[in-house]
């Protein structure tokens, strides 16, 4: 019988280290549809956006507001973009957030920013296309 | 006073109940194990603390490796031989019912359309050693609308998935997906790994 059972356990060695349980997971989003030329867009008070910008070397510039925007700059910890969030999140009622990601950004960038948007809970957000008034002023901080 | 007798008869222990176990273990390792199609790269996809597991069928997957090379792979042999007939007539390739066959066994694939047909005539090794330049995004020649236009007619329950490597650039990953706005596609998947979420917070 020996053989026998070598050779189960051979094939159960096998199969162990071959199966993999975990399927992977995914995040579901929803991209707003294209708004049609007749569309009227509706309007936001500036005071309720905040942006944040994805840029080279996970960093992330973020700005409340439209007009005169104070740019700061934080990173991917916990101790980071999360407390940010937090915090204006409670100055602000019904906030709204705009990610825009530059060029040189990674697409892990803008998972983890997703992930915190779940994570701290964030109803509105919108992935927009990055400005050049955005590019500008990240220009313009590094300097 | 007499010898007492020691018996040297080897101890005989009974196996049956282990060889049952294993065997038991044999046939469940061998019946949950799915052989993972071999991919033509592998893609490192990022983390995050979402919860939600991929359905295992109707799903169309892009995959998008580090170098920004674009690749599409859909499940379902038959929509899938039904999906080239379809692109073919699109692009004006015939493709032969074998060329089908042969393509709804393939794993994920990044080429240009007019590539395909030398493609798919190559032997499984030979194809490895193609080098697979990235199924086309750009807006004057967007194959990838196509293709995720078609599968869809094809296969109404598709769910679109996004598999993208983590080092990816972004804008790789904007194009795709701005195609897929384009396309009416406005829910979609991004595949990650598992994280764990943090403490203070949940």
């Amino acid at each position: 019988m020996t053989p026998m059972v070598d050779l189960a356990f051979l094939l159960l060695t096998f199969f162990m280290l071959t199966t993999t349980f975990n399927k992977p997971q995914t995040m579901e989003i929803t991209m707003p549809d294209k708004p049609k030329p007749d569309d009227v867009q509706p309007e936001v008070n500036e005071k309720r956006v905040l942006t944040l910008i994805l840029g080279e070397g996970d960093k992330i510039y973020w700005y409340k507001g439209i007009t005169d925007p104070k740019l700061e700059v934080t990173n991917f910890s916990a101790d980071g973009i999360r407390k940010v969030l937090l915090t204006q999140n409670a100055q602000t009622k019904d906030m709204i957030i705009l990610i825009k990601a530059l060029e040189k950004s990674k697409y892990k960038n803008m998972v983890d920013i997703l992930d915190e948007m779940n994570i701290t809970d964030m109803k509105r957000y919108a992935i927009v296309k990055v400005t050049d008034t955005d590019k500008e002023l990240v220009k313009e901080l590094n300097l | 006073m007499g010898k007492v007798k020691v018996h040297r008869s080897s101890p005989s222990l009974d196996m049956t109940p282990m060889v049952d176990l294993a065997f038991l273990l044999v046939t469940f390792f061998m019946l949950t194990t799915k052989f993972a199609p071999e991919e033509p790269v592998s893609v490192d996809m990022p983390s995050s603390v979402s919860v939600i597991k991929l359905p295992e069928v109707d799903i169309l997957t892009i995959s998008i490796s580090k170098d920004g090379v674009v690749f599409f792979n859909m499940d379902g042999k038959y929509n899938r031989q039904e999906l080239l007939g379809k692109m073919g007539t699109e692009y004006n390739i015939p493709f032969s019912d074998e060329e089908k066959e042969r393509f709804s066994v393939l794993p994920s694939f990044g080429l240009d359309i007019r590539n395909l047909k030398e493609f798919l005539a190559l032997g499984p090794d030979e194809r490895k050693k193609v080098k697979q330049n990235g199924i086309p995004t750009d807006s004057l020649n967007n194959q990838l609308a196509k293709w995720v236009v078609f599968s869809r007619t094809t296969n109404p329950k598709l769910r679109i998935a996004i598999k993208g490597d983590r080092d990816s650039n972004y804008p790789v990953v904007e194009d795709v997906i701005n195609t897929l706005i384009d396309n009416r596609v406005t829910r979609f998947n991004l595949i990650t790994n598992m994280e764990k979420g943090p403490a203070q917070l949940n």
